[in-house]
């Protein structure tokens, strides 16, 4: 049964009438209480007048998955009242606009209705259509102060210090506030049971988005040229990167720019553009969603034969085609694996929170550079564009970016010769050099077959020579990207593995399970090419659940290819509904096998 | 692409520029082109260019897409970086190389059908950009490493090799770069190196997208009886041009031929081209007047050579985006980090 600071509450209005500051507003003051809180934005393809939800946890615990389960909904859209009514639990409560009256077909017994007039009050109280209805969602937010407990002081700093500019939008966002506070406390026994009491559960925290965090780690990493075609969900990570920009990368006395966007005119001529620059010797990196890594494809080739860096963001969404592209996924992990024609294999890093965003993204830059490649940062909708609580990104000063193998023009002055694809070391990287630095580091980057030195070829031996190559420079990767996170349960004889953005659900449906009996192994993967722990994992579990996110287990397909195990040792347990992962999906998939065993 | 090296034997006698360099310094491999293809021609134009200006060629980048065109960057300036990239995708590898490193000199080869067809979008674009690069299509209105299919510049009735008649209109590059905007556009013909040169020349000094179309007949599938763009044709043109000059700095650009004349020649399935140059009162700072006239030509069947465009101002990509002059590629990572003090600042704002 939920109670204190364990519920969730689900807030469904229409797109575009400004709840969305509203339901920052509450998440972000149950933040400053202390309390582990995650807000999960469930949001159309449109830009006015389609339902959207906003789904806030509360959990001491500090799980942070979605849950479906919701105590509480807040229903101010009539176009979906319908369906939100069924979604609370039995025994929960339903916040509605009583300026109109309740169809009495959409009520249910085992439910409590509470009822504030918020549209007629604003309109008494606010001026002008569009004020009115900004107000009505700051007026709910008010309300669940007092049915919550949300602490009013926290509510007030927080308009002051976004207002502090607009004296006038802060006192009509308090009053607003206050009507919504003072009806709840006068008209029903605030707090409800289920309700907030501060902790000191956040203070190490922060609330941010993934692709914000990704932003910082481009800006931290050092990169110079970022180039993008707009789409969902991927959109807000370069506009993130622009914004740090203009605040950190503006030279102080010219106040010219010390980093280029180039808005491309796809993501075709972005990959290109990102290519380009890179060989040119800047960090430059794109931030796309599946179709957009689609159209890349033969440019992504072309890098990874012609070893050039590039990094790119895969903001996952819910595919095939345009599929649904408000909605979470993560069905590109072949793709990015494997992209472009021929063969090739492409170093992946799967970040599983906005921290481990920031922290991949300035490694993805490393790892470009050191393997001269593509390399993909594969987050998700979910953890890209919803807020979480996540502990402080930290920096080290003493970093320095590795920009791997760059002949200097000292260097190369010194070398009798240079020949662009030689294995000088033997780790199967070789040595590049940038245009405009010595005469004798010029050398041809093409994407037609070429031999160790760099010169075109359609001999066979040659052709192979280099193709191996650059296999084992990529399977060299594999030590270099992040090492799987591994939890041990004493005497486990079942491994659970997984991938990105599901680390929150598993971890709960972990503990869960393991009060009822069922100890698992976990295994994260974070990187590709897998390291030889994976297989490991695999083989010491007499079956090892494998939880993602598509149709198509497309994880456990890497794993059959890439760990070579037995198909029988990897059960799959999948969700693609375009929800992010809840613990439920998690226990379902593994207890549906045990009791099959059984 | 396919390419042969070259013996570095230079004849003590060849005239060295500013540099001390010759010629011979601006080559490449030998081309694997067919014997007498007009690209040879502008590769050597091309040569003649960066040699009459004395520019290093390791501070030069050159790039191409895919096809006939393409290949050749492996055939000049052995001691450029080069990148031979995907098809009708050059633009894209040129605007970011350029956005990374200003600093270097960057020339774009192309084909019709790198630019025109499959990367159309990426040259409407890279124009609309005003990448500073000097961008040459050389132009034949045919592929020829598939063997003979129509182009987008093919003209309309003109016949392939095998006698099939393209029923489709031409796209015009120069019309096409001065609806988009462009700051330098040009036509030639390979043949025509004494107006090709300083054309080239020129483009190289403009700051901005200088788009150089080079009509370029195919030798093996473009220069039979029915083609448009024959090489019969280009070979007697070639005859009647009076070598220009070219004046630094950009501006001063003067062409010392007969103004005005045209040239008819009448090809072996009896149909004509003719060829006008440019005027004395033409007025390349006149973006509309200039588009009248090539299509006023172009009515008459003739096609206009010679520089048609220059703008009078010209905001390359870094003028547009405000870029620092220290190339972004060599910016020292301590002006680019904001350091860990200011990262535990910044995330204030999320809490």
């Amino acid at each position: 049964m939920p109670q204190t600071n364990e519920f969730a509450f689900k807030i469904a209005t229409a797109n575009g009438t400004g709840s969305a500051s509203a339901n920052g507003l509450i998440m972000q003051a149950i933040f400053r209480m202390g309390i582990p809180v995650t807000g999960k934005n469930v949001f159309p393809s449109n830009i006015q007048g389609l339902p959207t939800w906003y789904e806030i946890r509360v959990d001491k615990r500090g799980y942070t998955a979605r849950t479906p389960n919701f105590d509480l909904m807040v229903a101010l859209n009539p176009a979906t009242y319908q369906k939100d009514v069924q979604e609370v639990r039995g025994g929960g409560w339903l916040l509605y606009d009583s300026t109109w009256p309740l169809d009495p077909r959409l009520t249910r017994p085992d439910v409590t209705y509470l009822g504030i007039p918020l549209a007629e009050m604003c309109n008494a109280a606010f001026k002008g259509p569009r004020e009115r209805i900004l107000m009505k969602n700051i007026a709910y937010a008010g309300a669940l102060a007092a049915l919550l407990g949300i602490d009013t002081e926290i509510i007030k700093a927080l308009l002051t210090e976004k207002y502090s500019r607009k004296p006038a939008l802060m006192d009509s966002n308090q009053q607003a506030v206050n009507l919504g506070y003072d009806y709840a406390r006068a008209n029903f026994p605030c707090p409800l049971p289920i309700h907030l009491e501060a902790m000191d559960k956040t203070q190490d925290a922060i609330l941010i988005d993934g692709n914000t965090a990704s932003a910082l780690g481009c800006l931290y990493a050092g990169a110079t040229v970022g180039a993008w075609y707009p789409i969902t969900p991927a959109t807000s990570l370069m506009e993130a990167f622009k914004s740090f920009c203009m605040k950190y990368r503006r030279d102080p006395a010219t106040k010219r720019n010390r980093f280029a966007i180039l808005q491309a005119e796809d993501e075709i001529a972005a990959v290109g553009m990102v290519i380009g620059a890179a060989w040119a010797g800047a960090r430059a990196f794109t931030s796309t969603a599946g179709p957009g890594i689609s159209l890349m494809n033969e440019f992504i080739g072309l890098a990874y034969y012609g070893e050039v860096p590039a990094v790119i963001f895969d903001v996952q969404r819910a595919g095939p085609s345009t599929g649904m592209p408000t909605r979470t996924q993560q069905g590109d992990l072949m793709l990015c694996a494997y992209a472009s024609h021929g063969d090739t294999r492409h170093i992946c890093l799967y970040p599983a929170d906005p921290r481990e965003a920031f922290e991949f993204s300035a490694a993805a830059f490393d790892l470009a550079e050191r393997f001269q490649t593509p390399v993909f940062v594969l987050s998700d909708l979910d953890i890209g564009m919803n807020d979480w609580m996540v502990p402080k990104l930290t920096w080290d000063d003493r970093y320095r970016p590795d920009r791997g193998k760059v002949l200097s023009a000292a260097e190369l002055d010194e070398l009798k010769s240079f020949s662009r694809y030689l294995d000088v070391d033997g780790d199967g990287i070789p040595y590049r050099t940038l245009p405009g630095v010595h005469a004798k580091g010029a050398y041809f980057t093409r994407g037609s077959g070429h031999n160790r030195y760099g010169a075109y070829t359609e001999d066979g031996d040659e052709y192979v020579d280099v193709l191996d190559r650059i296999d084992r420079k990529i399977q060299r990767a594999a030590r270099a990207v992040p090492a799987p996170i591994v939890k041990t349960s004493p005497g486990a004889k079942l491994g659970l593995l997984t991938i990105g953005g599901c680390q929150a659900a598993c971890s709960e449906a972990l503990d869960q399970l393991e009060r009822e009996g069922i100890g698992l192994d976990y295994m994260r993967v974070r990187g590709f090419p897998f390291g030889d722990e994976v297989r490991a994992f695999v083989e010491s579990h007499e079956i090892t659940f494998v939880v993602e996110q598509n149709r198509d287990a497309q994880l456990r397909s890497l794993l059959l290819l890439e760990a070579v195990v037995a198909p029988a040792k990897l059960e799959s347990v999948r969700y693609y509904g375009g929800f992010p992962l809840s613990a439920h999906h998690v226990i379902a998939g593994v207890k549906a096998r045990l009791e099959k065993a059984a | 692409m396919t390419y042969i090296a070259k013996p570095p034997v230079h004849h003590p006698a060849l005239q060295k520029n500013a540099l001390g360099l010759t010629r011979r310094d601006y080559e490449g491999a030998i081309t694997t082109l067919c014997a007498g293809c007009g690209h040879d021609s502008i590769t050597a134009a091309i040569v003649q260019a960066f040699w009459e200006l004395s520019i290093a060629p390791h501070k030069v980048a050159k790039l191409s897409g895919i096809g006939c065109s393409s290949k050749t960057p492996a055939y000049f300036l052995r001691e450029a970086h080069g990148f031979n990239g995907v098809h009708g995708r050059m633009p894209a590898l040129v605007t970011g190389a350029n956005a990374a490193n200003g600093d270097i000199i960057y020339i774009g080869i192309s084909g019709d059908g790198d630019s025109l067809s499959i990367g159309l979008g990426q040259l409407c674009h890279a124009i609309r950009r005003n990448v500073n690069v000097l961008y040459v299509l050389e132009n034949n209105g045919v592929y020829g490493l598939t063997k003979g299919q129509f182009s987008a510049s093919a003209d309309p009735g003109s016949l392939s090799k095998k006698g099939e008649a393209n029923t489709m209109d031409a796209i015009d590059g120069c019309l096409l770069a001065l609806t988009l905007g462009a700051t330098f556009v040009a036509r030639s013909f390979s043949g025509d190196k004494g107006q090709l040169v300083p054309i080239l020349k020129a483009g190289l000094a403009h700051k901005g997208f200088a788009f150089v179309d080079v009509i370029s007949p195919c030798v093996t599938f473009n220069d039979h009886e029915g083609s448009t763009k024959s090489y019969a044709y280009t070979r007697e043109k070639n005859v009647e041009v009076v070598q220009a000059d070219f004046v630094l700095p950009a501006g001063a650009i003067t062409t010392a031929y007969d103004p005005g004349t045209v040239r008819t020649v009448t090809l072996h399935d009896g149909s004509t081209v003719r060829l006008r140059k440019v005027t004395d009162d033409y007025d390349t700072t006149d973006r509309d007047r200039s588009y009248t006239y090539i299509r006023e030509a172009q009515k008459e069947g003739e096609v206009v050579t010679g520089l048609l465009y220059l703008s009078p101002s010209s905001n390359d990509l870094h003028e547009q985006n405000q870029t620092v002059e220290t190339p972004l590629a060599h910016l020292p990572y301590e002006e680019l980090c904001p350091g860990s003090a200011e990262l535990e600042k910044l995330q204030k704002g999320f809490r």
